[in-house]
Parts: C-alpha cells; sequence; structure tokens
C-alpha cells in the first residue's frame, strides 16, 4: 500500500477503513490463490477448443444420453443465480435489517453466476458457431427458447440491481481517490449522493427489487420446464416448475453462507458477518431442507405410487439402481446434513453454516444429475436397451473451470468493489435503528407514549 | 395430399437387417468404430432392434425395425429453438442440417429416440466416398439427423411422374427399407389413399402403433405377430 493512500484510508470512518482495504491491499495468497484458478481456467479453455475443433464426440455423451455434465451445471449455475436477487430483494422488500451487509456479497454472485450458467448451454451445443439461430430462427413454442428470453432479461435486470446500489459506494471511492480515479469517475457515472439523488436512488432500488423477483421466479420456473414440457419418464411433471425455484433459492443460500465464511476470513469481515447472520440465514436453510424434502417426497412419492411401468424403470434406477450412490448422497447433503447442523443453535456459526452449505452445494448438483442422467438413460420406448453415462475428462476439466472461473472474477470483483455496502452499513447506522423502533412502536396497540424511541434501551 | 405412412409386419420380419443397410448407403450414413458403437454413438436411421421373449426355454426372437415414426403430432419439432426440424405438409417430418445448432433438445424430447446426432465430423474410405449418394446432403459434425422415408426419392418420382405426364403410383416412390425388404414385411404408401396397401393395412386387426397414448399420432404401424 502506498503511504498517501494509507494516510487517505486513515482519515476515514472504521468502516469505510475497513471495507475499502481490500482495494488497495492485496495480499500473497491471493495472488497464489488467482493464478491456480488462472491455471485451471486455461486448462478448461483448451478443453473446450479441443472439443470444438474435434467435436462433441470427445465428451461421454451418447444416444440416449445426449445430456450430461454441461446442462446440469447450467441447472446448477443458474440456480446458484437466485442468491443474490432472490434474496437480497425479498430481504430488502420484507425490510429485513440484517441484510444491510451481505446483500452485495449475494448479488455480485448473482451476476457472474448467470454469466457462467448462461454459457453452459452453448458449451453443450454440437454447432456453438450457429448459436445466433435462436434470434434469426426462433421458435417461440420451445422452452429453450423461453429460457434465452428469461435468462436474458434477468441477466440485464441483476446487473442494474447490482450497479444501482453499488453508486454511493462507487462514487465515495472517487472521491476518496484511493484507486484508479478515471474508472471511479466513469463508474459513479456523477453520482454525488445529495438527498435528491439519494431518495431518487432508493426509490429506484425498491422498484427493482420488486420487478426481480418475478423475474427470478420466471427462471428457474422455465428451467424446470425444459424437462417437464417433454414425455420423458420423472420428468414429465407439473411440479418441476416450482420445484426448481425452490431448489435454486437453496443452493443459492448455501452459496451465500459459504461465500461468507471465506470473505470474512480473507478480509477479516468479523464484525460484518457477525454470528447472528450465520444464524439467520442457517435458519433459512433449515426452512429449505425442509422444504426440499417436502418437494423431493411429493415428487417421487408421485412417481412410485402411479406405477407406471417407464416411470417406475427411472424410479427404481435412481432409487436402488446404478444411481442409488448419488441418489442418496444427495438426499444426505440436501436433507439429512443440514437438517442435523442447522437445527442446533450451536452449529449455526460460521463453522457449521460452511459445512451445512457445502453438503447442499454437493447434494443440489447431484439433485440436478440425478434429474438430468437417469431419465436420459432411461427411455421410454422399452426395447431400447439402457444406456450408460461416464463423463470424459474433456467435459470434467470445462466444468473445473467454469467453477474456477468464476470464483476468480468473484475474486477479481472484490478488488473493485468493497463486497459490503458501505453506505447501507452507514445508513443502519443513522437511520435504521430510529426507524425500526418507530417501526415496532407501530406494530403495538397504542400506548405509544411509553415506547417513543427516546425511551427504549 | 398424401400422408406417407408405413406398415411394417413383424410377422414377416426375419431380422436380416437389410433395411439398415439400404438406409446406410441411400442416406450416407457414416459407420462408427466398434467402440464407439459401444458407446451408443452409431448412427442407423433403421434400426432392427431385437427383443426376447419368454422364459429359457421357451423363448422366442422378437424383430422389431424401427424408423423414425414420423407423428403426425411431433414432439420433436415442438421444442426445436430453432425450427431446425419440421413436419411437411405430407407429413414427413425432417430435418434442416444446415440451421440445428445441436442441443439434441428434440432427441431428448422424441420417445421412441429415433433421433441421431453426429458426435464427429463423418469418415469415409476412399472407396465409401465414391458410392456416396449425390441427392442426400452429408451431414457434419454437430448436428442431429434422423429417418426422412427417403423423401428425396419424392422429390425424383413427382419429377418423374410429371415428365410423363401421368400420377405419382405407389412403386414410383418407395424408401429404401421397404423397396430392399426381401420378406415383403415393410409396405409404404399413402395412409389416405384406398389403392395404396398401406391404406388396408392399417387397419388390419393385428395393427398397432407404438405407445399410441402419448398421442404423438406415429404414422407408421406395426402388425403384430401370428400367435
Amino acid at each position: 500500500m502506498r503511504p498517501e493512500v494509507k494516510e487517505k484510508l486513515a482519515r476515514m470512518s472504521r468502516d469505510e477503513r475497513v471495507l475499502l482495504k481490500p482495494l488497495v491491499e492485496t495480499s500473497r495468497g491471493f495472488y497464489i490463490v488467482a493464478a491456480t484458478l488462472c491455471a485451471i481456467t486455461a486448462w478448461g479453455i483448451f478443453a473446450y477448443y479441443l472439443q470444438v475443433r474435434y467435436g462433441l464426440g470427445l465428451t461421454g455423451l451418447n444416444r440416449p444420453e445426449y445430456w450430461g455434465i454441461y446442462i446440469i451445471c447450467f441447472v446448477f449455475f443458474i440456480g446458484i443465480s437466485h442468491a443474490g436477487t432472490l434474496i437480497s430483494a425479498i430481504l430488502r422488500v420484507s425490510k429485513a435489517e440484517w441484510r444491510r451487509s451481505i446483500t452485495r456479497s449475494a448479488e455480485l454472485i448473482t451476476v457472474l453466476v448467470i454469466g457462467f450458467g448462461a454459457i453452459q448451454p452453448i458449451i453443450d451445443l454440437g454447432r456453438p458457431d450457429r448459436v445466433l439461430n435462436v434470434i434469426f430462427h426462433a421458435q417461440l413454442l420451445s422452452p429453450l427458447l423461453w429460457d434465452v428470453i428469461s435468462i436474458g432479461l434477468y441477466f440485464v435486470s441483476c446487473t442494474i440491481y447490482l450497479y444501482v446500489p453499488m453508486l454511493p459506494d462507487l462514487a465515495l471511492i472517487r472521491d476518496s481517490g484511493i484507486k484508479a480515479p478515471r474508472l471511479y469517475r466513469f463508474l459513479a457515472a456523477g453520482y454525488h449522493d445529495t438527498p435528491e439523488q439519494r431518495a431518487r436512488l432508493e426509490k429506484v432500488i425498491g422498484v427493482l427489487s420488486i420487478v426481480v423477483i418475478p423475474i427470478a421466479v420466471s427462471v428457474h420456473t422455465v428451467i424446470g420446464w425444459i424437462f417437464a414440457m417433454t414425455l420423458r419418464p420423472m420428468w414429465h411433471s407439473t411440479i418441476f416448475g416450482p420445484y426448481f425455484v425452490m431448489g435454486a433459492i437453496y443452493s443459492g443460500i448455501a452459496a451465500i453462507l459459504v461465500a461468507m465464511v471465506v470473505l470474512r476470513r480473507a478480509f477479516s469481515l468479523e464484525q460484518y458477518f457477525k454470528d447472528i447472520h450465520f444464524d439467520y440465514l442457517g435458519r433459512l436453510l433449515l426452512l429449505f431442507s425442509l422444504l426440499w424434502f417436502y418437494f423431493t417426497f411429493a415428487e417421487y412419492l408421485t412417481a412410485f405410487y402411479g406405477g407406471e411401468p417407464s416411470e417406475l424403470r427411472t424410479f427404481w434406477a435412481k432409487v436402488s439402481g446404478p444411481f442409488a450412490i448419488p441418489f442418496w448422497t444427495m438426499v444426505a447433503g440436501c436433507f439429512f446434513i443440514p437438517l442435523a447442523l442447522m437445527s442446533r443453535k450451536s452449529m449455526r456459526t460460521p463453522k457449521g453454516t460452511l459445512i451445512a452449505g457445502i453438503a447442499v452445494m454437493i447434494g443440489m448438483w447431484l439433485e440436478r444429475f440425478n434429474i438430468v442422467v437417469p431419465t436420459s438413460v432411461n427411455p421410454r420406448w422399452e426395447i431400447e436397451s439402457i444406456g450408460s453415462y461416464l463423463p470424459s475428462w474433456i467435459e470434467l476439466s470445462i466444468m473445473a473451470a467454469t467453477f474456477s472461473g468464476f470464483i476468480l472474477l468473484y475474486m477479481l470483483a472484490t478488488k473493485f468493489v468493497p463486497i459490503v455496502s458501505i453506505w447501507e452499513i452507514k445508513e443502519g447506522r443513522e437511520i435504521s435503528v430510529r426507524e425500526v423502533s418507530e417501526r415496532v412502536a407501530e406494530y403495538l396497540p397504542d400506548e405509544r407514549e411509553a415506547l417513543v424511541p427516546g425511551k427504549v434501551r | 395430399m398424401p400422408r406417407w405412412g408405413m406398415v411394417i409386419d413383424l410377422d414377416r420380419c426375419t431380422g436380416c437387417a437389410a433395411c439398415e443397410v439400404a438406409c446406410k448407403s441411400e442416406n450416407n450414413i457414416p459407420t462408427v468404430s466398434a467402440e464407439q458403437a459401444d458407446m451408443g454413438r452409431a448412427l442407423s436411421w433403421m434400426k432392427v432392434e431385437t427383443e426376447l421373449e419368454g422364459e429359457f426355454p421357451e423363448t422366442r426372437l422378437l424383430f422389431f425395425p424401427r424408423p423414425c415414426l414420423h407423428c403426425d403430432n411431433p414432439p420433436c419439432i415442438k421444442v426445436c429453438p430453432v425450427r431446425a426440424t419440421y413436419i411437411d405438409e405430407e407429413g414427413i417430418v425432417g430435418q434442416i442440417y444446415a440451421r440445428c445448432i445441436g442441443c439434441r433438445y428434440c432427441a431428448n424430447a422424441c420417445p421412441y429416440t429415433v433421433k441421431y446426432f453426429n458426435w464427429y465430423d463423418p469418415e469415409w474410405s476412399e472407396s465409401e466416398r465414391q458410392h456416396l449418394n449425390p441427392d442426400v446432403s452429408v451431414r457434419p459434425k454437430g448436428v442431429i439427423e434422423k429417418c426422412t422415408f427417403c423423401h428425396h426419392r419424392l422429390q425424383k418420382a413427382r419429377e418423374d411422374a410429371a415428365a410423363e405426364g401421368r400420377e405419382l403410383r405407389e412403386e414410383d416412390y418407395q424408401p429404401a427399407c421397404a423397396e430392399i425388404c426381401p420378406a415383403g414385411a415393410i409396405t409404404f404408401g399413402d395412409l389416405d389413399n384406398p389403392n395404396h396397401r398401406v391404406h388396408e393395412l392399417k387397419e388390419d386387426p393385428r395393427a398397432f402403433r407404438v405407445m399410441e397414448d402419448l398421442g404423438t399420432e406415429p404414422k407408421v404401424y406395426y402388425l403384430r405377430p401370428r400367435e
């Protein structure tokens, strides 16, 4: 850190000092991790080059196993993207004050992960050179096209929803002059935090946080419909839309928790990601583990009880057949582990939520595996022998590159924007503490005199 | 307007797979290595599936030739994001190889698993290359392909009939598989034309269609083997 920057930081408030520090100071560990991730990403890009050059034959895909790792990752990543938007939007709309320090990191996950999710179906294409045909020859009856539209809209709205609440912080960095003055002058877009601008900002955020909710819900609904609209056993299910949305939010919460634990450790943010945040998000995770069980149970019971032979073949392939290991690992990761951990207060700590979060992420990835693959290898026409699927190193490399590319960009982003919204913390200190006590007083039956803010301890 | 369809008599089918071979050579379908075939990468627009019925030693082998069933209500065309798969006014379900983006959604949506994907660029030996059918385009890697009822033959048959100033006859347009079948198990023609054999055969008491309950309305009928 240069001395003049250090001096500038020293003159700032404590929140600003702590939260802006990662922008101007980079540890050696950061470079090592970043270099490793760069190498993995480069390897994956090389694997993709081979795939484009020689064809999808380099994957483990076959007939009837037409969709594999890429489509699983597509559903998984777009699912994770529900972290930011839905959670931050719902918490904002419901005026949950504890959101203040977690919204930024969550929204950032959303925007980056949508990008990495959206490229998956393109990686999966046999002819990526013709991808623009979905615009030139658009066929609106195809659920894939609904997806193109809804993910496009989602990406745009989430990017705006990330950027707009970032303006006051960008202006702060510009005014402090600690980093790249021209870049931040451009990014801050003439925002000067006048009361008028602030009021307008709050209004825009208010509108956006409502608008993004239905868009986010539509995105994962439509992804579920890609499967549900076909006549395939255990895909053709009315529950898939809501099931996918619920699963998306679930994996999103898990992703936020993991990110928060890492950020807290890496940038010493113990004061911002406090125990109470992990406690609350842990409760949310607990709620979703129960919801997940409810949805999954309903889905599998219906398939089993109906007893249609083609459905049963897929059902048994999952429950006790060749897919029993991924199936029961999924049940453990999505239900038993988070349930056992998060139902104890002593485990709703950074450490406990980290374990539960990772279990849920693995479980949710496997859930998508268990949806895509067992149905694929069990076609409806029974004379078809059961197929098999073993992902090739090309697919695994590209998957690793997607994960590392996402983490890399996320790390880089923490070097350019404060990962906790400074102005929202400030606003919390200056305004919300008073506002909330007034609001609580309003909830109660009269006797307001007894509860005026000044008298609240 | 004709509605092209096929009736396959399972009682007559001997499982010789001549239909498969005729189809491959007619439609420039590339052969793949044994390893690739084991992985499920073989392309075979017409495929003779075998099914073992009964318990040993009272077993019976059943042959089941499977082309694209050319549904009247094809699940594959609804899901294609780029209109690369379509049904024409005469009921033939086709694929536009130059437009297909290779997402394989149609292949997944097809309940009969009769759409095939080009995992690699096709390869032919020099001698095979000289026998490629000039009437059928060769598909590049990364696109879906499928049985077309040899619709290039229909074009030619129409032109010939027009040149001779007569109506199109049943025997003018026959796909390669129907033409070659030594057991006469495959009958092809206009399902709606009482002068065509398929018109009557599809009403045979032995006639059935695969998974009729799905509402896909396949235009390939099968005749149950006699007991």
